[in-house]
């Protein structure tokens, strides 16, 4: 059974080459993505030495929260100072545990305006935002993630993530979860002032 | 008499309007779940996977409807709250994806692989056809007793059918 | 002990496989029939040794021994027995050691058939099934270890985490085993496929040895599918059962060309036509399987029930990869000797009929597999991440649903071999005729939706002609033979079962399809904060608010209960009691209360998230009507596959 008389059919010879190279070139196309999302979902959140000169920022800032009378702050025009990202929503529970501590760590930076805050608020509603920072009396720049441009640059699993860039604008340092205090913060900030 | 009239007019008019106003207060103060649901199901929550915002019960997603509330009490219309949430929290909140740019593909890939299945269908049906007539003459061998009857009473070609279908059966 | 006991069982399983498949290829080559008999008995070997470490696992599960991070993870004390068994698939690691097991329960029965007539075909099949039960078990061995104990040093809990509330229904206990079964039985007409192009033996003898195999692999990812939809709309409490999740989409996709494979594998079987197409379909059945498998488990995709990120993900992607790659590489290979025997006679013939019937499956799976990994895609490429969510998905595939809804309607009445459109229409006019009751029927109901009307035309059309079916057999042979047209339609479906099994398929797949329209198109919710006493409509309904109750349960639930109780027109309809239970590990589920006719249900949830108090309860109430139809066309389903599947006296002699 298994030949058939060739007088059957039109003559038929193997696969068609170009049908054999599409075949190949979709299944190789499919698996280089896959094998794309696979490096993706292991490779999480950027990490301390990445440089994020390839995906600087404009962010508006929200009433009453400028930077230095600006309503939009940039990544650029921070280099030279110690930037300390920090990203939170009002809707983030343990973001709660840190907005004190934060808060305190700028207020004792932000007379020699060598460090710069900066709250990231990610996919937040603006009026429980506004709240928030007034609970906690935060007086730091701080402005919304608009169409999620920031925390997808900086690939975040969760808030609160807190990335603390250096007077290059390399991440030097990562911090997932909230500080346990504020000598943590000043830790490292002091570490990247003294380089 | 014309000063009156004015006045009256103008009387009319400020009640008019004032009633307009606190007609349109009214209207603010109630904006029902169902109003705010309608807009909601069409959105998915921005940290959630794959939910609807209508159905998500994170603290974020309730925020969310509330937004959406306040919005439709300020005037705005569906297409304008659904704009804020792609302008605020990127094109993932839509239930589909926008219809420009890359996202283009998503809409015309399908279209054209089903179109070129059709071609590559059609094409071997000609090709199948087109071997059927070179060896009409020959073809003896497949001709099955239905084609034979084709001009008889249809019940018939169905018994006749099913009878050879039971037998290769057998 | 026992975990180690269970892991060293795993690790000697491994192997066993590892030389099963090696003697088996040696033995092949060396043409040794004692080498591949050699490595058919360590086939056998592995069902028993996986059965043994499940055996050690469900012990550790049901007596609490929290030292093991499994045990912990998804058991507590306060389950009961029966949920402390099935937690056995309630997580990454022991899902997959389930898995293995099925998958071995499969290979050791095709292992233990009679291979008289085509010892060929053995070894190669030994290959395959051994390759694949082999990569699962090392998933288990190196990454998932559902025998991991707690690390040293860290005190034993006293208490597990318990299972997710969610997967606590009885519709989660035998979803995922119906459904891995249909995942896991493909398994077997994929080797058989592979062994026949390895061989060179590309008759349809693969096809009939693998016949049933497919049919009960089918019947149990359909039975998978139905339940995981009767689960989403008892559990989830959104008012639907099918959200277009790419774990749903995952599990439909094998469907689809498991659907098209078994049609097109009729017209080889009667015409030994599309032998490429037939080896196409069985391997991307397989390929889906595997593939959305990978999907839903390794994180590259989230979804609301995916599993949580896992480290299974790289060697999955070499499994992926070769068996893709050898599978093409195969039927490319074979291209040349899989020509048909004879030619495609007319575009209404049966088959070619079937054909397209074919298209439009791979049709819903383009859109169904571009859908899944398009915001994969647009996140690599652009970094932006979309949604493709149910709009897309039901636009696309809406008008393919009702075309195979015409096929259905028009198939059965043409031919094999040939049919014109005089033919066909002969046949098709009576029933056509017959089937226009409906969107009359439909209007003067009210609906007006015409889409709705065109549904129901077609579903009018696809039972009116498939009882037709029935009713011309028994007919006919009872006239010829004068025995009642009762036993004679008996005689009938027992002789051609598959045939008659098909067209009770088909019926069933139509009455979901009633369903479908009913709630795709009809229908209706309103959500509402109300007081004691407070009233609702909503579709002729009225729901009233009577009580609501808030106490903690035995086991550590806080359960809030609302008490509603529905009417129409005046006339009651009794009560309903949706609930909100909170778990104590701050797991909430939603209890929807739901009354189901024929006609429609009335479903009912406490939203709770919006806070709860008598004065102001927030309720959401859907009306839904015909669903319950996709209910009933599952349970006329599984009627009508088991006819179909079931052992055919005569069949066995080939």
């Amino acid at each position: 059974m298994t030949e058939n008389t060739p007088e059957n059919t039109a003559p038929k010879r193997g696969m068609p080459l170009w049908v054999q190279i599409t075949v190949w070139t979709v299944l190789v196309a499919l698996l280089v993505v896959v094998f794309m999302g696979l490096q993706r979902a292991k490779e999480g959140n950027v990490q301390a030495g990445a440089e994020t000169g390839e995906f600087d920022f404009t962010m508006p800032l929200f009433e009453g929260y400028e930077y230095e009378g600006a309503e939009e702050i940039s990544l650029t025009e921070l280099r030279g100072k110690i930037v300390v990202l920090n990203f939170w929503a009002s809707w983030c529970v343990t973001c709660k545990d840190e907005a004190v501590e934060l808060e305190e760590a700028w207020r004792l930076y932000q007379p020699e305006g060598e460090v710069v805050f900066v709250g990231v608020d990610y996919v937040d509603t603006e009026p429980e935002a506004r709240g928030y920072l007034e609970t906690y009396d935060i007086t730091y720049p701080n402005g919304p993630d608009m169409g999620t441009q920031i925390s997808q640059a900086f690939r975040i699993q969760g808030v609160p993530e807190t990335y603390f860039l250096d007077r290059d604008g390399v991440v030097q340092h990562v911090q997932k979860g909230p500080f346990r205090s504020t000598e943590q913060i000043l830790n490292i900030v002091n570490t990247l002032l003294a380089e | 008499m014309k000063k009156f009239n004015i006045l009256l007019l103008l009387i009319i008019l400020l009640s008019l309007f004032s009633i307009g106003t606190v007609a349109a207060q009214g209207g603010t103060e109630e904006i029902s779940d169902d109003e705010v649901n309608a807009i909601a199901s069409q959105l998915f929550c921005p940290v959630c996977e794959n939910t609807p915002l209508d159905v998500c019960e994170t603290q974020a997603c309730k925020q969310w409807r509330e937004l959406i509330r306040l919005q439709l009490s300020e005037g705005a219309t569906e297409a304008e709250v659904k704009q804020y949430f792609v302008d605020n929290y990127g094109a993932r909140v839509l239930s589909e994806p926008p219809r420009e740019g890359f996202s283009l593909l998503v809409y015309f890939v399908p279209p054209v692989i089903i179109l070129l299945g059709i071609f590559i269908l059609f094409r071997a049906f000609k090709q199948w056809q087109k071997n059927d007539e070179d060896e009409a003459d020959a073809s003896t061998t497949e001709a099955s007793p239905v084609s034979a009857s084709e001009t008889s009473d249809p019940e018939d070609d169905y018994l006749a059918r099913f009878e050879e279908e039971l037998r290769k059966k057998d | 002990m026992l975990p180690s006991l269970g892991y060293g069982i795993l690790v000697i399983t491994l192997l066993v496989l590892i030389y099963s498949v090696a003697v088996a290829i040696y033995g092949e080559v060396k043409k040794s029939a004692a080498m591949v008999e050699s490595a058919r008995r360590a086939m056998l070997l592995a069902l028993p040794l996986i059965t043994v470490a499940s055996a050690i696992l469900i012990y550790l599960l049901i007596n609490d021994r929290y030292d093991v991070e499994y045990v912990w993870s998804v058991t507590n004390r306060s389950m009961p027995m029966y949920l402390k068994i099935t937690a056995w698939w309630g997580g990454q690691p022991g899902s997959l050691l389930f898995w293995s097991w099925l998958l071995s329960s499969f290979t050791s029965a095709v292992t233990l058939r009679k291979w008289d007539r085509d010892r060929e075909l053995l070894p190669w099949v030994l290959v395959v099934t051994g390759i694949t039960l082999a990569f699962f078990i090392s998933l288990n061995v190196f990454f998932e270890n559902p025998f991991k104990l707690v690390p040293a040093g860290v005190s034993i809990p006293l208490d597990g985490r318990g299972l997710n509330p969610l997967l606590r229904h009885p519709g989660m206990i035998i979803h995922p085993p119906a459904q891995y079964l249909g995942f896991v039985a493909f398994t077997i007409p994929f080797a058989f496929a592979i062994a026949a192009l390895i061989t060179g033996r590309t008759d349809d003898r693969w096809i009939r040895i693998t016949r049933r195999w497919t049919l009960w692999a089918w019947l149990f990812l359909s039975l998978g599918l139905v339940l995981g939809m009767r689960w989403a709309y008892d559990v989830l409490g959104w008012g639907g059962y099918w959200g277009w999740d790419p774990v749903e989409i995952a599990a439909l996709m094998p469907w689809l060309t498991g659907t098209a494979f078994l049609h097109s594998v009729m017209i080889q079987e009667k015409r030994g036509m599309l032998k490429h197409w037939n080896m196409i379909l069985i391997i991307l059945t397989f390929d889906l399987v595997i593939f959305g498998t990978f999907l839903t488990r390794s994180g590259v995709l989230s979804s609301v029930h995916a599993f949580a990120q896992s480290e299974i993900g790289p060697l999955f992607f070499v499994f992926i990869v070769f068996i893709f790659v050898a599978s093409f590489a195969l039927l490319i290979h074979r291209w040349v000797d899989l020509k048909s025997e004879t030619e495609m006679k007319s575009m209404l013939s049966r088959e070619a009929l079937f054909l397209l019937n074919n298209l439009l499956f791979l049709s819903i799976l383009v859109v169904s597999f571009w859908g899944v990994m398009f915001p994969l895609i647009s996140e690599l490429f652009t970094g932006s991440k979309v949604t493709v969510g149910p709009p897309f998905y039901e636009r696309a595939t809406g008008p393919l649903w009702g075309a195979l809804m015409l096929l259905m309607g028009v198939a059965p009445l043409s031919a094999w071999g040939h049919s014109t459109i005089k033919t066909l229409g002969r046949s098709i006019w009576k029933p056509a005729v017959a089937a226009l009751i409906a969107p009359i029927w439909a209007l003067i109901a009210g609906i007006t939706n015409w889409v709705a009307l065109i549904g129901f035309t077609l579903i009018a059309l696809v039972i009116t002609v498939s009882i037709r079916e029935f009713w011309r057999g028994a007919q006919a042979r009872s006239k010829r033979s004068g025995e009642s047209f009762f036993s004679e339609l008996w005689k009938l479906i027992k002789r051609n079962r598959r045939r008659y099994g098909g067209y009770i398929i088909h019926i069933s797949m139509v009455l979901m399809g009633i369903g479908i329209i009913g709630i795709e198109l009809f229908q209706s919710d309103t959500q509402q904060h109300l007081g004691i006493g407070d009233q609702v409509e909503l579709a002729g309904y009225t729901v009233q608010y009577d009580r609501l109750d808030q106490f903690r349960h035995e086991d550590g639930r806080f359960i809030t209960r609302g008490e509603m109780s529905l009417s129409k027109d005046g006339k009651d309809l009794g009560t309903l009691a949706p609930r909100y239970d909170l778990y104590p590990d701050g797991q909430p589920m939603t209890i929807p209360a739901v009354r189901s006719t024929l006609v429609d249900d009335v479903y009912i949830i406490l939203v709770n998230w919006e806070g709860i108090t008598a004065e102001s309860t927030p309720f959401k109430v859907y009306h839904n009507p015909l669903v319950k139809w996709v209910w009933i066309g599952g349970y006329v389903f599984i009627a009508g596959i088991i006819i179909a599947a079931w052992r055919d006296e005569e069949e066995e002699k080939i």
